[in-house]
């Protein structure tokens, strides 16, 4: 198994990259004109998991991007997801 | 590196896929029946696509040496009208008997709606009636986490389900041990937009140190990639897995869940 040091020669630079890219994206969606909508406020919602102590992050996140409710429901109106619960 | 591709959408792919995935030493492909990126409007579009499955695209796999399996069933985006998934699955039986299909798949749920889940039963009473696995998809982003729990309790009420002989896939951090605790196998997509990167992936193999695992490339009509699962190997490689850990999960995970099925002979 790769060490610490090693897991970061291979993967910092791309975390990076990523971590950098969202925060473009945060600035992008506030510079521009009309109205966010629930999937901003969604991702808003998630960053302070990044900043957790605790193992268990990623699944964290997806977990608060999740739909909370638990009863199937009558009937579907589009056939895609948005990647975060209305 | 030798591996299979236990779920990608060839119908939705070129020659030149094939061409890349023999190169990459890909074993053996199987390929779920699924959604086509749109609505087919008869059940005669069904009859269509399982005389694809079951007979023309192994020929075109076998034009590059590759052996190519199907898995058959209406899956759930076009499972809202049970009406109309019932007539199509009249159909199935006849195609049951084909010598490459292996079993029912991929079945599971969408928008995780009350037809979806009738549906999805439905297949699974099909599949226990004549003993085959199952091979279930679990519905995208804010969906999954619901619609696999729909799934683990749904099948929960089948009581001589054999669990071993069930993959439920595309799981990701949030789902994957359910899964695992219950019994059954989980498959992880590496998707370019959704599901998994091949990092992740690496990290649940090690998070879970399951051999009820695999990883697949389900590359179909969408942004996908048909080489995922070699280029994950490529990335455990880089992790300093050992090419014989790689190979039991890229090659022999796989093969010992679909060898389940008699007609998976590579
Ligand atoms: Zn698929």
């Amino acid at each position: 198994m790769p060490t610490k040091q090693q897991i970061l020669d291979l993967h910092f630079m791309d975390a990076r990259c990523k971590l950098i890219d969202l925060a473009a994206f945060l600035d992008r969606v506030e510079r521009h004109e009309g109205e966010a909508d629930f999937r901003f406020e969604a991702l808003k919602k998630a960053l302070p998991i990044l900043l957790s102590t605790q193992p268990g992050r990623a699944k964290a996140i997806l977990d608060s991007l999740s739909d909370e409710s638990t009863e199937p429901i009558e009937k579907a109106t589009l056939q895609g997801a948005f990647g975060a619960p209305r | 590196m030798k591996y299979i591709e236990p779920h990608a959408h060839m119908v939705s792919r070129t020659t030149d896929d094939y061409e890349k995935l023999a190169l990459a030493g890909c074993a053996a492909i199987c390929e779920p029946a699924f959604w086509a990126g749109f609505d087919r409007t008869s059940p005669a579009g069904f009859y269509d696509y399982y005389r694809q499955l079951t007979d023309y695209e192994p020929k075109r796999a076998a034009k590059f040496g590759i052996p190519h399996f199907c898995w058959l069933c209406i899956n759930p985006k076009e499972a809202e009208d049970a009406g109309f998934a019932r007539e199509v699955m009249q159909i199935i039986p006849e195609f049951l008997d084909k010598p490459t299909v292996l079993g029912i798949g991929e079945i599971g749920l969408n928008k995780n709606t009350r037809s979806e889940l009738a549906i999805f039963e439905e297949h699974v009473q099909l599949a226990l009636d004549r003993d085959l696995p199952i091979l279930i998809h679990t519905p995208h982003l804010e969906d999954k986490r619901k619609g696999t729990r729909l799934i683990l309790d749904s099948l929960a009420s089948f009581s001589k389900l054999n669990r071993g002989k069930v993959i439920i896939d595309h799981v990701e951090e949030h789902t994957i041990g359910a899964v695992l605790d219950a019994g059954y196998w989980a498959g992880m997509t590496l998707y370019p937009e959704s599901k998994c990167t091949p990092n992740r992936a690496i990290d649940m193999i090690e998070c879970y140190a399951n051999e009820q695992l695999w990883m697949n490339s389900a590359c179909d009509w969408g942004v996908s990639d048909p080489l995922a699962v070699v280029k994950c190997g490529l990335e455990m490689r880089k992790r300093h897995y050992s090419n014989d850990f790689i190979e039991s999960i890229v090659f022999e995970n796989p093969k010992r869940f679909l060898s389940q099925s008699d007609r998976f002979r590579i």
